[in-house]
């Protein structure tokens, strides 16, 4: 193996271990900011892991009539976000995995776990299940054109949907971050985010009354080993989708390169960018409360037209 | 004697057992016959297919075969593309068939039973004439024998969708649509063709392509404009969808998978054929129109099917869906040609090409398992099926496997094609050359289509594999099914192969596709480099900095999802218990989301396309209003488009025939007369012109 390439697996190897080493620490800092931000002392930013650490030890349950589907739909949910934190430009731009998949497939990456948790909330024939894998895929489905079009507006400028191209493109002229198309392409997107990560106003992440849940009524007949891959997952999306949108707006400090120096800065300072995105978005929520299910639509076609509006006013300014 | 004329004697030799075994074999061995030689036709026009696409080419004229006529057949790339989906579809249909017809069921004893009329002899005749008729659709080389076998087509599938008519009313209903639709669609194109061919003064497609560009602008435009209308009825575009709701759920399921994947694909090859081979491409305006009525489709035919608790009837309004997106992609890349930039527009015809091999074989292999379900459950309804993956494991997975592809989601093979389709639509903006106002406009729109279609799509099929096969029992007919015979498994696995295939090798392709684009240089010029490109494991765009790996990222979903199944190993085995039912009593199958309650927020949503009827019945109690007897809930989601625009159509036309009507009384002399009037108008009439 030469040079390049072993230090390409490297980089590749240490993302993917920050990833999921730092995704339930992300759940962690923003649980904890939230907590303060309302006056309780809140159980530090380890928790995330001590809870995973806890359920992994457990043995996993099947319930009466579950099928393989059921006992897969985990695995498949974190499968698909290890991937995509493998793929993605977090600490360099020119990463080798950087050609397998661009923006379009990590969003089906993304719709590929929603599709395996939806199917699992079904597997289990309760109502609750139905409920929850119906309004999810509710919302992934409206939310699906959002994010492509943002990606449309994105990769228009660049030509490209390669997501190290995107990147390397917003570094090279800084200006095209604060042009109206790309800052319309980011609310944009940022609003898809809060939908497919099951945050506020869409859905209540820390909310266990049944009749309000999308998320937790799919998963709420796991448990065990099962119920921490599940957990793992949702964290690892967050973070991935996090990090995502923090290198397509904010590229500063990230890797052109595959030098040791320039890989060990863009990976402290994704890092930090992931913590602070994560931090505000926390205390944004704490100003929120949830919507009704049947006002999400409204927002999702607030932030498509957004995406309308970016794709229109990158052309017409260009 | 070539490769090529070796595989068409074996497609034609094999139909014309297989017609003469459905006719005269007995009923012990008739189905296992028929079937085997519909797969062999299958295989011969595969074969066929793939060697036109590898470069080989023929030229057959046979001067007196047709009255009148010659029977002239050509293969060219690009009718290989076509023999080879009619074929792998036909393959996988006729060894489904040997199981799918000899159903105990099936055999002699009350003809009003569901089913029986598939092993009957007209049906089974009809079965391998169907598919031989699709395989000569794509090489036939002049109007007539291009409109024989056409219509050869349309009769031959006609008898199939009313096989079961006995059985049940809804299938005459069906039938009737599907021949009107059929044939209306059948007088567009002959008017179209004639049309082009008087004015090009040949019937011969090698005259037609020759005199094409000398025609006026305004023969193209009404010869484009009447062959599109007949070749998208018989895609199902919409409006002209109206049929394939009715006809594919009726119809056996192997007949469904033969029409809905690979019957409907040739109004995908009549456009390209007529309006970018034979007229040789046009104005922007026809890419447009076939954009905007593909956007069309795609979204209307995705959001009734996400409604649909009929999975037949949910499979057919996704054919109409990716339809659409085909025609998406074929009218971007018309519009594209017409500006010149001919790169964006090969990759364009490319993906669309490829959604429609990747939409037949995903399509074949769903509805060969609705086929098995409804064999082995007599269910179609979702709200009553459910468990199926304990009592029918094997066809389980295979839908799981239809339903990834179908849902365009990666690792399936429909996930590549629209990945082409996007980024043919998405760099429309970014390429080199003018952009007009208009495609500035055209582009998001079309982007935005295609991504509620994938978003609707996925919600679709999570939907029809979730509340079809998982779960528990919704009906004890659900509940008593058994796994299907081999030769129907068979079937559907060789389907199921072919998405897999598909979906991790799709560079293989590119070689095809560059050959067939070079034989529409209208739209693509000449000598251009390849469209679709790469080594064997990531895909590459012409002109587009784009890149996408289907085969790895099929690889590290399969290394991650192993990584994860092994790395942390838990203490204790996996242990069975009861569901959480909030405390109370077990829970029952009635206490399950059903399709229809899976679908309530998106039709919500949708509610000012959809409309959909609600009705609530309170009954009171006789003697206080203020107990309530029973109430009665019934919600149904109607076909809009079709309430709407038939209606009329259908009274308009049934006035002219009354109308007409009053002008027989049976009575010979009036007969006598109008044949006489008729005479002399045509002499005056001669005597004018002359």
């Amino acid at each position: 193996m030469s040079a390049p390439a072993a230090m390409g697996a490297l980089a590749v190897a240490v993302q993917l271990g920050t990833v999921v080493a730092g995704a339930p620490l992300l759940v962690g800092v923003m649980r904890q900011v939230r907590a303060r931000m309302e006056g309780r002392v809140g159980p530090g930013v380890t928790q995330p892991w001590r809870d995973l650490h806890k359920l992994a030890g457990k043995e996993s349950i099947s319930p009466d009539g579950t099928s393989w589907v059921f006992r897969s739909a985990p695995t498949v949910l974190v499968a698909s976000s290890l991937l995509i934190a493998a793929v993605a430009p977090y600490v360099s731009t020119i990463l080798p995995l950087d050609p397998t998949a661009d923006l379009f497939a990590v969003v089906a990456l993304l719709l590929l776990g929603t599709g395996a948790l939806a199917l699992a909330g079904l597997d289990t024939g309760t109502a609750f299940g139905g409920m929850g894998a119906s309004r999810a895929m509710t919302v992934a489905a409206l939310a699906e054109p959002t994010i492509l079009m943002a990606g449309f507006a994105l990769s228009a400028r660049v030509g490209s949907s390669n997501l190290g191209a995107l990147v390397e493109g917003s570094l090279r002229s800084p200006t095209i971050v604060v042009s109206p198309a790309g800052l319309l392409a980011a609310v944009a997107l940022a609003v898809v985010i809060a939908a497919e990560t099951g945050r506020l106003p869409v859905d209540n992440p820390s909310t266990h009354l049944e009749l309000t849940m999308i998320h937790e009524a799919m998963v709420l007949e796991y448990a065990g080993r099962d119920l921490a891959l599940v957990e793992l997952a949702s964290a690892l999306r967050l973070t991935v989708l996090l990090g995502l949108w923090a290198n397509l707006f904010l590229p500063w400090g990230v890797a052109t390169t595959l030098h040791p120096g320039a890989l060990a800065i863009g990976l402290i300072v994704i890092a930090a960018k992931v913590l602070l995105l994560g931090a505000a978005l926390a205390a944004g929520e704490v100003f929120l409360a949830k919507w009704r299910l049947f006002r999400v639509p409204e927002l999702l076609a607030g932030s498509f037209v957004f995406g309308v509006l970016a794709v229109t006013v990158s052309f017409f300014l260009a | 004697m070539s490769l090529l004329g070796a595989a068409l004697s074996l497609m034609i030799g094999a139909a014309s057992v297989g017609v003469t075994a459905g006719l005269l074999a007995p009923v012990t061995v008739r189905a296992g016959l028929v079937g085997a030689m519909t797969a062999v036709t299958g295989l011969g026009g595969a074969v066929v297919g793939a060697a036109a696409l590898a470069g080989h080419r023929l030229v057959l004229d046979l001067p007196h075969l047709l009255p009148l006529s010659r029977l002239v057949i050509s293969v060219d790339p690009l009718s290989g593309v076509f023999l080879l989906i009619v074929g792998g579809t036909a393959i996988a249909a006729g060894v489904y068939a040997v199981g799918y017809s000899s159903h105990p069921d099936h055999g002699p004893g009350d003809p009003t039973e569901p089913g029986h009329g598939v092993a009957s002899r007209t049906s089974q005749a009809a079965l391998p004439a169907f598919v031989a008729a699709m395989l000569l659709v794509p090489i036939a080389a002049n109007v007539t024998t291009f409109l024989v076998f056409w219509e050869l087509m349309a009769l031959a599938s006609l008898v199939l969708v009313l096989a079961e008519h006995r059985a049940r009313a809804e299938v005459r209903e069906a039938g009737i649509w599907y021949a009107a639709m059929t044939h209306a669609g059948l007088v567009v194109i002959l008017l179209g063709l004639v049309v082009f061919a008087g004015a090009a003064g040949g019937e011969s497609f090698a005259a037609m392509r020759l005199a094409a560009p000398e025609l006026s602008p305004a023969t193209r435009s009404i010869v484009f404009c009447l062959t599109f209308a007949g070749f998208a009825s018989k895609a199902g575009v919409v409006p002209l969808h109206v049929w394939l709701p009715r006809a594919h759920p009726e119809a056996p399921s192997h007949v469904s998978a033969l029409m809905s994947s690979a019957m409907v694909t040739l109004g995908l090859y009549g456009i390209l054929r007529v309006a970018f081979d034979l007229l040789g491409g046009g104005p922007s305006w026809w890419g447009v129109l076939m954009l905007v009525v593909g956007a069309l489709s795609a979204v209307y035919g995705v959001l009734q099917a996400f409604v649909a608790t009929d999975l037949k009837r949910l499979l057919a309004y996704s054919t109409t869906e990716n339809v659409g997106l085909m025609l998406v992609g074929v009218g971007a890349a018309g519009l594209f040609g017409a500006d010149g930039n001919r790169t964006l527009a090969g990759l364009l015809l490319a993906a669309a090409l490829l959604h429609a091999v990747n939409h037949a074989a995903f399509k074949t292999l769903l509805f060969l398992v609705a086929g098995s379900v409804l064999r082995s459950t007599g269910l179609r309804d979702l709200d009553r099926m459910g468990g199926l993956v304990a009592r029918m494991p094997l066809t389980t997975a295979l839908a799981a496997v239809g339903a990834l592809c179908a849902a365009a989601l990666p690792p399936g093979n429909g996930f590549v094609s629209e990945w082409l389709l996007l980024q043919g639509l998405t760099h429309s903006l970014s390429a080199q050359g003018s952009v007009h106002v208009l495609t500035a406009v055209l582009m998001p729109l079309a982007v935005g289509v295609v991504a509620l279609t994938a978003g609707l799509g996925v919600a679709t099929f999570v939907k029809a594999f979730g509340v079809g096969f998982l779960a528990r029992a919704r009906s004890p007919e659900a509940g008593h099914a058994v796994e299907s015979p081999r030769t129907m498994t068979a079937g559907m696995v060789f389907a199921a192969a072919g998405c897999a295939a598909l979906a991790v090798a799709p560079t293989l392709a590119a070689g095809p596709l560059t050959r067939i684009i070079a034989t529409l240089p209208s739209l693509t010029g000449r000598a251009e480099s390849p469209p679709v490109g790469g080594d064997a494991i990531t895909l590459r765009l012409a002109g587009i900095q784009g890149s996408m790996s289907p085969a790895l990222i099929a690889l590290g979903l399969a290394v991650a999802a192993a990584v994860v199944a092994i790395a942390p190993r838990h203490r204790r085995a996996r242990r069975p218990a009861p569901i959480w039912g909030c405390g109370g009593n077990r829970l029952n199958p009635r206490m399950e989301y059903t399709a229809t309650s899976f679908a309530e927020p998106l039709t919500r949503v949708f509610d000012d396309v959809l409309h959909p009827e609600e009705d609530v019945d309170v009954t009171h109690h006789r003697e206080s209003r203020y107990l309530i007897e029973s109430v009665q809930f019934r919600h149904r989601v109607d076909d809009r488009i079709e309430a709407r625009l038939y209606p009329p159509l259908i009274a308009a036309v049934s006035g002219w025939g009354r109308y007409a009507r009053r002008a027989q009384n049976g009575s010979v002399h009036r007969y006598l007369g109008y044949g006489f009037v008729g005479l002399l108008l045509v002499l005056v009439v001669v005597g004018v012109s002359a």
